[in-house]
């Protein structure tokens, strides 16, 4: 063990913000030494002031200390301060996490120098299970940025890129760049009107605007960093951030092969088809037409009016259905509503007034008028100003003839009418252009009984087998073992952790933006690709250093297992949320460190605990269990074990105590990176070892998922539905073990569940297993 | 093409919306509207209506030209100005209600045996006469607007009120016989006459193109 007697492990405790004050930071010191066996144990006032910070620099720097315990305040508090990233380092915390979750009273001081002492005990347990993270060095900075797509969103993710000074290969699959936005005639305007414009019927208002797209071809065509594969496509993705190799079959029929650093996806969307929708007649007659098909009609009308398509005649009246086959609930339709199409039919209804003159009547059939974004508002006043009848009904039929007949209820005046006019347009929702959903399958097989779920694969097979059955194309190819493409949350939309990390997919280093992430206009598409530019450059950036991208950023560690205690189960490679995970020739896991978002739902996952962090692991955490004290069954101090996600619970616990809650002595608090990775054996340890109840707090699972690693608190909860039978074999009450949803703003409630737990074990007695 | 499918085509077309920014006073402001409702609701009178002003506005939007001149919902508001503070587009709502029914009142579609109407009349010609207010008279008559017999019993029912105001001196019965006025009256009805006439030229502007529309 020549490695282990290299080991120098301190802990410095600091006594500043009250802590000196509260407890005895001499028994505190003497815990380090004697229980926590540290090699050197100091004190300072005030640890996070640059004397402090100097004093442990001194010590690693010259006393070759190693591995650190700063006890202190909350490892989310002066996260600045104590950066030593060159050793080994834990924080334990004894202010948020005793005094401050205390009340300040004589008959309180016991446990809560209790609670202190433990967490000392358990954060120098834990640090001897640690090492300093280093990167595996798998791959080094490539500055190449894919963009697949080459509309308005992939267009603007190329030219970010490019400008920051990284190259771009910009595949897309037609024979022309720019996408549905050159097609169009105008667009949207971007601004709203400018600050005190009044409001009256003849103020100046936002009109459509041309699209610039002209511009913008020529800009990537123009720009020495972009590389335009015109006709191609992506044929072949492997590797990871940082070392992805890409398969580009072009058009003359060559594979170029191009080492990439990150993706773009950028695929867009395609319009629903109106074939679906037989009142709507779209097959019935040419002048029934889509909004693509419109805009097609205006460019052809040059200076002149618009014509319709059927005889050429000067259209005089134009009717707009909006919403037609979106949030319906029907089979085959849209469930969800593209949020842009009044702000697409109000720009087209004005183009009738200015092609086709005041005289030619334009109305819009709505029934929630939504007008997104800045200029929203004002642009639909610009239309009402401009004479666009807006009306909002319900069109049940619309009837080929002479004149189309549309056949609607109004909804206002709460009557029949119908309306005879030249031209129809129907607004069609938006399909996203993702490739096929590598979970789609295993959607379909939750909750199945192993009979079931054979039948339902059969099914899947024979299906594919079917010539006539659609098949997606996939779109990135990715050869991850985990599927081809990046998964969906619904309605073929890319998921991705909607209100934190929005931009990033469950795929690292590859990033969905534009409306296949969710429906959205050329403005804010324009937005999104920014986003993802950047989001692209910053993951080269990391993954050239082995860092860890959302939420765990710079991380270095990353999971490594134990080749001769694997079993090759593959659980590890079927349960990790972002594919990290492949398998080898001889059938092991195969980890990629830079797809890694370090959560650890692998570990969690683990029956045979092979799998661990340089400084997380089943060890770090169970060891922490075994050194808490646990009194005597006659002190009557019960122990409740919390499990805490770091990212949500653990901060809400914090806030709780910053926030002046109490939170219950009998608590000990261990922060996990994930509920997914929670081990099953820290369980049945800390039952064994005398805890009388166990509370694990992540974050909100399902479609509506708060989880910051997507599956890992879905994960934790199925594993732990059936942690019953292991308290059944230990002969204890199930109550004693509870899964929480626990949601940052829980400030309250957090510590309120651990009360109740405190209340459950009053009730169902303490733990037999105290000795 | 018949009459029938002309009226047919007007629907939710711009025709009656034109006419209507043309010759009712602040009448631009109709397509402004964004259906709401906070106008109707806030109306205090507006479950009393026939259709609230939301629904007013609609129905010119979908050319009902003949029910919404027709209506006697316009006749009655009483100018509480809700409506005008509670837009959140700022329509001047009070003011198109008026309008509409000035416009109604030109166009002699004004609803038979309109209150509201006739009284506004009663009020104009009395005021005319002396430039001021003569509140015996137009109480007298309010009373026998419908006729000699309903009068009597009206003055009769409020027979007590009226002594009382009598005595209060609220109301002086010198008044019937000519009654006070503004000092120079015939200067009063000369500006008044000037002002109709620059009134009829202004509609006259709009009549023109609205009668080759008709054409």
């Amino acid at each position: 063990m020549s490695e282990q007697a290299e080991k120098k492990y301190a802990a410095y405790i600091c006594t500043g913000c009250g802590i000196g004050d509260r407890l005895d930071a001499g028994e505190l010191e003497q815990t380090a030494s004697r229980d926590g066996r540290m090699n050197v144990v100091k004190q300072h006032e005030m640890l996070c002031s640059q004397d402090g910070v100097q004093m442990i620099r001194n010590d690693i720097d010259k006393e070759g200390v190693n591995h650190a315990v700063i006890v202190g305040c909350s490892r989310r508090a002066k996260v600045e301060a104590f950066a030593f990233n060159d050793i080994a380092m834990t924080r334990c915390n004894i202010r948020e996490g005793v005094i401050w979750a205390r009340p300040d009273t004589e008959e309180a001081k016991e446990t809560t120098q209790e609670m202190a002492n433990d967490y000392i005990r358990m954060s120098c347990a834990e640090i001897k299970q640690m090492n300093k993270p280093s990167p595996s060095g798998q791959q080094g900075r490539n500055p190449n940025v894919l963009v697949v797509g080459g509309g308005i969103t992939g267009m603007t993710a190329a030219i970010e890129a490019a400008e920051a000074g990284y190259s771009v290969h910009l595949v897309e699959k037609s024979s022309a760049l720019g996408g549905h936005v050159a097609r169009l005639h105008k667009r949207v305007p971007f601004k709203a009107a400018p600050v005190g414009t009044p409001n009256s019927p003849d103020a100046n208002l936002p009109m459509p605007e041309d699209t610039g797209i002209g511009d913008i071809i020529a800009a990537v065509e123009g720009n020495d960093n972009i590389k335009v594969y015109l006709n191609s496509t992506v044929t072949k993705t492997s590797g990871a951030p940082g070392r992805f190799s890409v398969d580009i079959s072009t058009e003359s029929g060559d594979t170029i092969t191009e080492n990439i650093g990150s993706i773009v996806q950028a695929t867009g969307f395609k319009l629903y088809d109106p074939e679906n929708l037989p009142e709507f007649n779209y097959a019935g007659s040419p002048d029934i037409i889509t909004n693509l098909e419109l805009e097609e009609l205006a460019n052809a009308a040059g200076d002149g009016p618009i014509k319709r398509p059927s005889d050429g005649k000067e259209v005089t009246s134009v009717l707009f259905v909006q919403d037609v086959g979106q949030n319906s609930s029907d089979e085959g339709r849209l469930p969800y509503d593209s949020g842009i199409g009044d702000l697409v039919s109000i720009k087209q209804a004005l183009y009738f007034k200015h092609h086709n003159g005041d005289g030619c009547d334009a109305t819009i059939c709505y029934d929630n008028l939504r007008t997104p974004g800045a200029p929203g508002e004002d642009f639909y006043r610009s239309g009402q100003r401009n004479g666009v009848i807006f009306t909002k009904s319900e069109v049940k039929e619309v009837v080929p003839g002479d004149s189309i007949t549309v056949k609607m209820h109004d909804k206002i005046l709460d009557e029949d009418a119908e309306v005879k006019v030249d031209l129809v347009v129907l607004d069609l929702g938006m399909v996203p252009n993702s490739g096929p959903d590598p979970y789609a399958a295993n959607e379909a097989l939750e909750g199945m009984s192993d009979e079931d779920r054979a039948e339902e694969l059969e099914a899947q097979e024979a299906h594919a087998a079917d010539e006539t059955s659609v098949k997606v194309e996939s779109i990135l190819n990715l050869d991850y073992r985990q599927g081809t493409d990046l998964p969906h949350l619904k309605h073929g939309f890319t998921d991705s952790h909607f209100i934190c990390f929005p931009y990033e997919t469950r795929r690292t280093g590859i990033y969905a933006a534009g409306p296949v992430r969710r429906p959205m206009d050329m403005k804010q598409a324009m937005d999104d690709a920014t986003g993802a530019a950047m989001k692209a450059i910053q993951e080269i950036e990391n993954a050239a250093q082995g860092r860890a991208a959302h939420p765990r950023v710079g991380d270095l560690s990353y999971p490594t297992f134990r080749k001769e205690g694997c079993t090759q189960c593959k659980r590890c490679t079927v349960e990790c949320p972002f594919g990290a995970i492949d398998e080898d020739e001889e059938r092991y896991p195969q980890y990629n460190e830079a797809r890694c978002r370090r959560c650890g739902t692998c570990m969690g996952a683990c029956p045979v605990r092979v799998i661990s962090f340089e400084n997380y692991s089943v060890n770090t955490v169970g060891a922490q269990i075994k050194e808490c004290d646990i009194p005597e069954e006659w002190d009557e101090k019960p122990r409740i074990l919390v499990l805490a996600c770091e990212n949500d619970a653990y901060p809400a616990l914090d806030q709780a105590a910053i926030s002046g809650e109490e939170i219950s002595p009998w608590a000990r608090v261990i922060p996990v990176r994930c509920l997914g990775s929670t081990s099953l054996s820290w369980v049945t340890d800390a039952l064994n070892n005398g805890f009388d109840g166990i509370i694990m707090m992540g974050c909100k699972r399902g479609d509506d998922y708060q989880c910051h690693f997507v599956r890992g608190s879905t994960m934790a909860a199925e594993r732990m539905a059936k942690v019953g039978d292991t308290l059944e074999t230990l002969n204890l009450e199930p109550e004693r073990v509870v899964v929480h949803e626990v949601a940052i703003t829980d400030i309250e409630r957090a510590p309120a569940l651990i009360k109740e737990m405190e209340e459950t074990i009053e009730k169902v007695g303490l733990s037999p297993f105290k000795f | 093409m018949s009459e029938l499918n002309k009226a047919m085509i007007e629907q939710y077309r711009n025709s009656f919306l034109s006419e209507v920014e043309a010759n009712v006073e602040e009448g631009e402001w109709v397509k402004m509207c964004m259906q709401c409702g906070v106008c109707s609701g806030s109306c205090p009178l507006g479950k009393h209506w026939a259709h609230p002003p939301q629904e007013i506005f609609m129905m010119i939007r979908a050319g009902k030209r003949e029910e919404v001149l027709t209506s006697d919902s316009m006749w009655m508001c009483t100018s509480c100005y809700n409506c005008i503070v509670r837009c959140p587009r700022q329509l001047p709502i009070t003011h198109i209600m008026h309008g509409l029914a000035t416009y109604a009142k030109k166009l002699g579609l004004t609803p038979k045996n309109q209150p509201t109407a006739k009284f506004a009349e009663i009020f104009w010609n009395n005021m005319m006469k002396k430039g001021r207010v003569n509140e015996l008279k137009l109480g007298l008559s309010l009373y026998f607007k419908d006729g000699f017999g309903p009068g009597i019993k009206e003055a009769l029912r409020n027979k007590d009120l009226g002594m009382k105001m009598m005595k209060a001196k609220r109301m002086a019965a010198g008044e019937f016989f000519g009654g006070h006025g503004v000092k120079d009256v015939s200067g009063l009805q000369k500006m008044i006459k000037k002002a109709q006439e620059l009134e009829d030229a202004r509609m006259k502007k709009f009549d023109e193109p609205e009668a080759s529309q008709d054409g």
